[in-house]
């Protein structure tokens, strides 16, 4: 695969090891290095350091709404860091969020929701039309 | 038809009577109902006068606006959980912000709307909060009739049995893919964590089956006299392949060397299998595991010590909470259900009026305690 995104970091949360082995695969064959925690404590702890090119956040880790604080966190600190919200959770509970419509995106401060088990070429396709390559 | 009391609160007169003149006419029906629910609208202005009418009961649904001249909406819905009143309350507000989000979520806010809005979203939110209303009452109402349907439950099953079915689709895509070469060596390591998670999900199905053959099959229940230095035996021998790998001891020392006690076979054996599954899969390689069992009179102590992590006083509070698993990196690797010691507990604590303790020191090991009253 092409490594478009070369010398490029993603801050990768989640708090399932497996996702985090898989994910961290798809985005090294992309190119990226990647910065991973497994809690929303770690991920705080990193924010506060380290500036990555792109977030990537599990929704629901030691809190429910993990991800969105960190998503509201991350843009506070960084407001030029795409954020990508990954969780199952809408086929869990039915509810459903997006970030499409203007007044979605006052509520949420991410700039992609994206289901869990996405296929890497997907996962490629909306990390391209955030960073714009 | 049944009609719900709806409660506008907004200072704004405006906004005011275009929620009436929205909803005024506005039934909800749903294809699962046999009924129709309408609305009775009631209109005040201020928080104070939101708090006097919540009081007086009667409220099904408060269309809240955060900003008032008094005590805010957020102050509203403090009071409202604080009371615990049954009602579903919906923020409409223009200053959208994720903390108040956060904030009135906690509080048990169960939708926004921005202001401003149209009918068909302000219809929309009513349609979605009217049926959470019903679905959280008739919950309640089967609940207290002993009918043990627990969506929220449910709803976390459903997630915990989702996670390992991802991980294992993702790890198979990457191998049909071949991303990581060709030869099936090359997927050891994922091979044997799709394992690993295929046996967590089957011990949550498994501790499932016991959790619900002790809330439905009561009658099912076999209480006679059992042995309970025998059943001890049982587990360790049921739970010896996995202390065979990891090394660990399982030791039994009993006084007297046959304690009889009056009890299902069934609940002891969950129990006995749950405390040393536990003390051999959080304990170190090559530790140890110390069951003692003593007859004390009037209660029967069971103590299981392992020589393993431990647990922090924090994760002790949390740890017979359903589906909680302590999440540290000592303990990420292992699979559970989340169930076990939830299990555990119910069984002591509502069969047979005992109780359950832990005494744990990080890093040196943890001794569960169950107290067996006899009858």
């Amino acid at each position: 695969m092409e490594q478009k995104f070369k010398n490029m970091t993603a801050l990768l949360a989640d708090d399932d090891v497996d996702m985090i082995t898989q994910m961290t695969l798809h985005l090294q064959q992309i190119g990226f290095k990647v910065i991973t925690a497994e809690s929303q404590k770690d991920t705080e702890e990193i924010i506060e350091t380290t500036k990555p090119d792109i977030a990537i956040l599990d929704l629901m880790m030691d809190n429910r709404d993990s991800g969105f604080i960190l998503s509201y966190k991350m843009k506070k600190k960084y407001p030029d860091v795409p954020v990508i919200i990954l969780t199952s959770v809408t086929s869990d509970t039915g509810m459903m969020f997006g970030v499409n419509t203007d007044e979605e995106k006052k509520w949420i401060k991410a700039d992609a929701y994206l289901e869990k088990g996405l296929r890497p070429e997907q996962l490629e396709m909306e990390i391209s039309q955030l960073l714009g390559k | 038809m049944a009609t719900l009391n709806v409660l506008i609160v907004d200072d704004e007169p405006g906004i005011r009577s275009g929620i009436v003149r929205i909803l005024n006419h506005f039934t909800v029906d749903f294809p699962f109902l046999d009924k129709e629910f309408d609305f009775n609208l009631i209109e005040v202005e201020t928080g104070e006068r939101a708090v006097e009418l919540l009081d007086a009961g009667e409220v099904d649904i408060v269309l809240l606006d955060n900003k008032l001249p008094g005590m805010d909406g957020i102050k509203v819905l403090e009071y409202l959980t604080k009371k615990e009143y049954d009602c579903s309350v919906m923020m409409i507000t223009s200053y959208a912000s994720l903390d108040l989000a956060v904030k009135a979520t906690n509080n048990g806010a169960y939708n926004f709307i921005p202001k401003p809005f149209t009918p068909t979203e302000l219809k929309t939110s009513m349609e979605w909060i009217t049926k959470n209303l019903y679905l959280r009452r008739m919950t309640k109402k089967m609940n207290t009739e002993g009918k043990q349907i627990r969506f929220q439950f449910l709803s976390v099953l459903s997630h915990e049995l989702k996670s390992p079915i991802n991980a294992i689709e993702g790890y198979l895509n990457i191998m049909k893919d071949g991303q990581l070469g060709e030869n099936i060596s090359d997927y050891k390591v994922m091979i044997d964590r799709s394992l690993e998670r295929i046996r967590g999900m089957r011990s949550l199905i498994m501790d499932m089956l016991d959790l619900t053959r002790l809330e439905s099959g009561k009658k099912s229940r076999d209480v006679q006299k059992v042995d309970l230095v025998e059943l001890m035996r049982i587990s360790k021998d049921t739970m010896s392949p996995m202390a065979i790998q990891k090394n660990v001891k399982i030791n039994i020392d009993a006084q007297p060397e046959h304690i009889l006690y009056t009890a299902d076979r069934q609940e002891v054996e969950i129990i006995f299998n749950n405390l040393v599954s536990n003390a051999v899969k959080y304990n170190k390689d090559f530790g140890e595991v110390n069951c003692e069992l003593r007859d004390e009179g009037a209660c029967i102590r069971i103590s299981v010590s392992d020589t393993g992590i431990g647990l922090s006083e924090e994760e002790i509070s949390k740890l017979f909470q359903e589906f909680v698993r302590i999440k540290n990196d000592k303990t990420k690797a292992i699979s559970g259900s989340g169930l076990g010691l939830s299990i555990l507990k119910k069984i002591v604590d509502e069969v047979y009026h005992g109780t359950v303790s832990v005494e744990s020191v990080p890093d040196k090991g943890s001794t569960f305690t169950v107290m067996l009253p006899k009858v």
